[in-house]
């Protein structure tokens, strides 16, 4: 069992490390497309990534119900280092979590049992937090959207079976939707619900 | 100068976390107002409070902060807040819109063209466009869940049978990304276009009426009108005084009791930046003292 000694650290300066990790995330939100770095160290929990850790003791507090995918809660430890420093509550329901993190994106559960929020609160919704292999090498996708000066291109291995589906079901319920967030290492992309996402050759 | 008894940017963290996760969903649907826990500010509600919320919770040390008041650096409200803030967090400050990289402001957009590293900040009085029409907050809300905004166009249509010309000056309506009619906050409708394809991040943040909402980079902004009364952006007929700028919005200066008055760059930056560059408008004495060198 673990103790509260050997846990992971979090932030070692908890103010500046969450700005400049809030100011990535951020900036990955209004600029689709764009591989943003988070600089912030903190101790990690495996099978978590770095930017999934900083991102979790950035945003996560008592207010934001958290789920964990399957292979984030095959051992207790990424739950209880969760609990720990940011005292989120980790949930065994996706419907009502404010933010989901998976790990393994050929399993991700489908969009439907997130929550999208409603039409007078579409906020209310999930923002998963997808671990991928790669955000700069692997299939190519054309991105538009709000954020986007025309078009840009994303290569990533996301790993999402039916990804280009999924995101087309979740375009045509806007102003719900479910807000994405792609992880690699200390990489991160984001794929807010008003991103469009076509395949590219080559 | 940092205070010691105050948190980096005075905000605690709790209020930080959550203020940015409002952020966050406003970005990903533009011009929909997310409800955020507002806090009790130590200046007035109706002085920022929304936009300086917004500005604590994205500022970071490596920021330049410019604030500005009806285009003016000078201002009250404007170097109280950018006191504050080199107060409470020891962020550089500028006047200069091409140095800074956060940029709070109340009631103008800045002439210059912002650029993709910057953060516009509003501050918002009445964050509904729909306020003064309907005013459930049920109603309204569901109105922009239906995306049912005849209300609106019936007002700018009354304008049009009262005065011949859609009246509203300040605050004029947006629909962003072909979506959500957005309140731009009472910044007057010249600048609206400005806030078209922005490459800019744009936040505004209403601390009394407790939302804030966002306009991604490069994303439409259409100012609601008629086909057969297009919007146009107003502006007083006349040229900058001081620095002859024929483009920029003016403010109107009474200078004596029988009537004289003045026309002057709203945008104190701009004003100055062209003057430095040798511009010079009719009453403005810096020929004078030139040639009173020579």
């Amino acid at each position: 069992m673990t103790t509260v000694a050997e846990m992971p650290a979090g932030f070692a300066d908890k103010v500046l490390a969450a700005q400049s990790t809030f100011r990535s995330v951020m900036d990955a939100m209004a600029r689709p497309g764009t591989v943003q770095r988070i600089q912030a160290v903190s101790g990690v929990p495996a099978p978590m990534m770095r930017g999934a850790a900083a991102i979790a003791l950035t945003l996560f507090d008592q207010d934001t119900p958290v789920w964990l995918d399957s292979r984030l809660a095959a051992t207790m430890d990424v739950a209880k280092w969760i609990k720990f420093h940011t005292s989120a509550p980790v949930i065994a329901d996706p419907a009502i979590c404010a933010f989901a993190v998976v790990a393994d994106a050929a399993a991700l559960p489908s969009f439907e049992q997130f929550a999208f929020g409603s039409g007078e609160y579409p906020d209310r919704s999930t923002t998963i937090i997808l671990q991928v292999a790669s955000l700069t090498e692997g299939p190519a996708y054309e991105l538009r959207g709000p954020g986007i000066d025309g078009a840009t291109i994303l290569r990533a291995a996301i790993g999402v079976p039916d990804l280009l589906d999924r995101l087309a079901l979740n375009a045509s319920l806007f102003p719900r939707g479910i807000d994405l967030v792609l992880v690699s290492g200390e990489s991160v992309v984001a794929l807010p619900r008003t991103t469009r996402l076509v395949a590219k050759e080559g | 100068m940092n205070a010691p008894t105050y948190n980096f940017a005075y905000l605690d963290e709790q209020t930080k976390r959550m203020i940015r996760r409002a952020i966050l969903k406003a970005i990903a649907i533009p011009g929909y107002q997310v409800p955020f826990a507002s806090r009790e500010m130590p200046m007035p509600y109706g002085w920022g409070t929304g936009g300086v919320q917004v500005t604590a919770a994205i500022l970071g040390p490596v920021d330049k902060l410019k604030v500005i008041d009806q285009g003016s650096d000078d201002t009250t409200n404007a170097i109280s807040i950018r006191k504050f803030f080199e107060k409470t967090a020891g962020v550089a400050v500028t006047t200069n819109t091409n140095d800074a990289t956060v940029i709070q402001t109340r009631h103008r957009i800045p002439e210059a063209t912002l650029q993709a590293h910057q953060v516009l900040v509003y501050q918002v009085p009445i964050p509904e466009p729909l306020r003064f029409l309907e005013p459930r907050e049920t109603e309204t809300r569901r109105m922009h869940a239906l995306g049912e905004y005849g209300l609106i166009h019936v007002k700018l249509y009354e304008d049009i049978a009262r005065f011949g010309h859609i009246a509203t000056a300040y605050a004029y309506p947006v629909k962003v990304n072909a979506r959500y009619v957005m309140d731009p906050s009472p910044t007057p409708k010249f600048d609206n276009p400005k806030m078209n394809n922005s490459a800019a991040l744009q936040l505004f943040g209403a601390g009394r009426e407790k939302r804030i909402y966002a306009i991604p980079p490069y994303t439409s902004v259409v100012s609601l009108d008629f086909e057969d009364h297009p919007f146009e952006p107003y502006k007083h007929k006349a040229c900058c005084a001081l620095c002859n700028a024929e483009d920029s919005y003016l403010d109107e200066i009474v200078t004596d009791n029988k009537g004289s008055r003045m026309f002057v760059c709203s945008d104190t930056d701009y004003c100055e930046t062209r003057q430095s560059q040798g511009h010079r408008g009719s009453e403005n004495a810096a020929p004078y003292a030139e040639s009173a060198n020579a």
